[in-house]
């Protein structure tokens, strides 16, 4: 089983395809999930509070907007977590996205810097790219089985 | 309850969101956000024509687009970005200029920090919910028996006694304790005239400290200072009719709003650094050795190019223009450089937030400067700035002249 992290980070897609293989999608929904479960909410709706972009400073400096710097709060250990990553590029809203460019900008950077193997790939168009798209990403993750197996 | 849109690119990633919210509920206002469709959002983006990287500005470009199309129906619009994000802060504008442009809600925009606090907001959340609310105080045109408006400012608080549409006395004190300050500016006011705290009709209040003094002399209205301004301005200026432009350059921050028939109907309001405010001019004024009441006669007869200021800041601006000093500068010169420096960074930071409506009344104790009201024409490509009587005690005149009607303490007797 390996933590894949994938982009865009709250990709319900995604995350199923990952998580039907065995492996361990490594997404928002789960770091929204444990902020807003504190029976004390401090800022609906995502219970992120002042602290968090003071967090976000390990990512981007005090230069940076507060909305990167919280948004890389939550994503940014994700990021440090992974051991793989899947990023898709050019999706539509709808399949996930987390609305600010210069924090997609830095995750996908910080990803392809990580000593991990990354594969990256282009929102389809038609069936068959879809069809293109679920191979590459089931060879990824079957590749990423093998090399833990021979490490085992 | 006045519904408040916010068109903004994510506050609830910078943990604001309920700093905004709190700041709303406050003036009996609440926030929604206009509800759209993920294809509107495509179909709206490519109408407005800007191409945002960012999906959150799309998102922005929608709800504006669904504001200005009729979908969602809000009062007022609280347009907010992220403090430094370029692209941010042009789609803002656009969206801001959009609103205004295709409808009459009134809006307000702002760029926030993962500090800014709900007190900050307050006064701009107040001056929305009372342009919607309001309406009917702010239309009043004349004043009527005997009223008193107090203006508690960051650095003075001033007190106007207002008889039949006549401003009958004036007081003006440095404020310290807040009601002490009052008290003193108050006792000014009727000492020029025959009247005491009996004979009053109603007291109207406005200014940092309007809580604490309305609580204290349970004043009829108890008004923020972006409309009682607003509405003093144009009533000073003889501009209740038509478009007009009230700026307001004070002691610790600025406003600009414009007046549309006696209406405030957009403003914008600053305050974040002590260099785009008249505390520089009082610091100026201090180094030159000066009264700050001669720094403006003094201003207009200097040059600003001929002295150095290679900053805005309180502090190194004022070291650029010793400098000049040592080395031989005028005093004229200098006072007018501080005068051009603080109108330079007014214009680059507020005015351009604002589609200026002439004429332009400027109001304020600034506005006695007259090397200021000069810098600030200049800046703005030699438009008309009227400076009306009184205008040094505005937030005073437009509290008495808004509580005409409201009060009927002789009556009660």
């Amino acid at each position: 089983m390996v933590k894949i992290a994938i982009y865009p980070p709250n990709s319900l897609i995604l995350a199923d395809l990952l998580e039907r293989k065995g492996h361990t999608p490594l997404v928002l929904q789960k770091q929204i999930r444990q902020k807003i479960k504190d029976p004390e909410i401090d800022s609906p709706p995502m219970n992120i509070t002042e602290e968090d972009p003071i967090k976000g400073l390990k990512y981007a400096a005090i230069e940076v907007p507060s909305g990167v710097r919280g948004r890389m709060a939550i994503i940014g250990p994700l990021i440090d977590e992974a051991e793989a990553a899947i990023v898709v590029d050019g999706a539509p809203y709808g399949f996930g996205c987390i609305g600010c460019a210069r924090t997609n900008e830095l995750s996908i950077f910080l990803l392809r810097n990580k000593d991990i193997p990354v594969l990256e790939l282009t929102y389809p168009t038609n069936q068959d790219e879809t069809y293109a798209m679920v191979n590459e990403i089931n060879e990824f993750v079957d590749s990423l089985e093998e090399t833990d197996k021979e490490e085992e | 309850m006045v519904k408040i849109a916010l068109v903004s690119c994510g506050t609830e990633y910078s943990g604001i969101q309920k700093e905004i919210e709190k700041a709303a509920n406050k003036f009996g206002a609440e926030i929604v956000l206009p509800e759209i469709d993920l294809d509107y959002i495509d179909e709206s983006y490519e109408k407005f024509g800007f191409s945002a990287q960012s999906s959150s500005l799309k998102l922005m470009i929608a709800r504006a687009m669904a504001i200005v199309e009729g979908r969602s129906k809000p009062d007022a619009v609280f347009i907010a970005t992220c403090f430094r994000c370029a692209e941010a802060a042009l789609v803002r504008n656009e969206v801001r200029r959009f609103i205004q442009n295709n409808t009459r809600i009134p809006v307000v925009t702002y760029s926030f920090t993962e500090r800014t606090k709900a007190d900050e907001l307050f006064i701009r959340m107040e001056a929305l919910a009372t342009t919607v609310t309001r309406r009917s105080i702010l239309a009043r045109e004349k004043q009527e028996g005997l009223t008193l408006g107090l203006d508690s400012g960051s650095t003075t608080t001033k007190a106007v006694l207002m008889e039949n549409n006549k401003v009958i006395g004036t007081g003006w004190t440095s404020t310290k304790d807040i009601i002490e300050s009052a008290k003193t500016a108050a006792a000014e006011a009727f000492e020029q005239t025959d009247y005491g705290w009996d004979d009053l009709d109603g007291i109207g209040t406005t200014g940092y400290g309007r809580f604490t003094m309305g609580q204290e002399f349970g004043a009829e209205l108890i008004q923020e200072e972006l409309s009682v301004n607003a509405k003093g301005a144009v009533y000073l200026a003889d501009c209740q009719k038509g478009e007009a432009t009230v700026l307001d350059i004070g002691g610790m921050d600025n406003k600009v709003i414009t007046v549309n028939n006696g209406i405030p109907d957009n403003f914008t309001m600053g305050g974040i650094c002590a260099g785009a405010s008249g505390r520089f001019l009082d610091m100026t004024s201090r180094r030159l050795d000066v009264d700050i009441t001669e720094l403006g006669p003094l201003a207009v007869q200097g040059d600003w190019r001929k002295a150095m200021l290679n900053s805005y800041c309180i502090v190194f601006g004022i070291q650029d223009l010793v400098t000049t000093l040592a080395a031989g500068g005028s005093k004229a010169d200098v006072a007018a450089a501080a005068c051009h420096s603080v109108s330079e960074q007014v214009y680059e930071q507020q005015l351009q937030e604002i589609d200026i409506r002439e004429p332009l009344i400027q109001v304020g104790g600034t506005s006695l400067i007259s090397g200021l009201v000069e810098a600030v024409s200049e800046t703005l490509g030699g438009i008309e700035v009227i400076v009306p009587e009184y205008s040094q005690h505005i937030g005073a005149v437009g509290a008495a002249l808004l509580v005409s009607g409201m009060g009927h303490r002789q009556d009660n007797k």
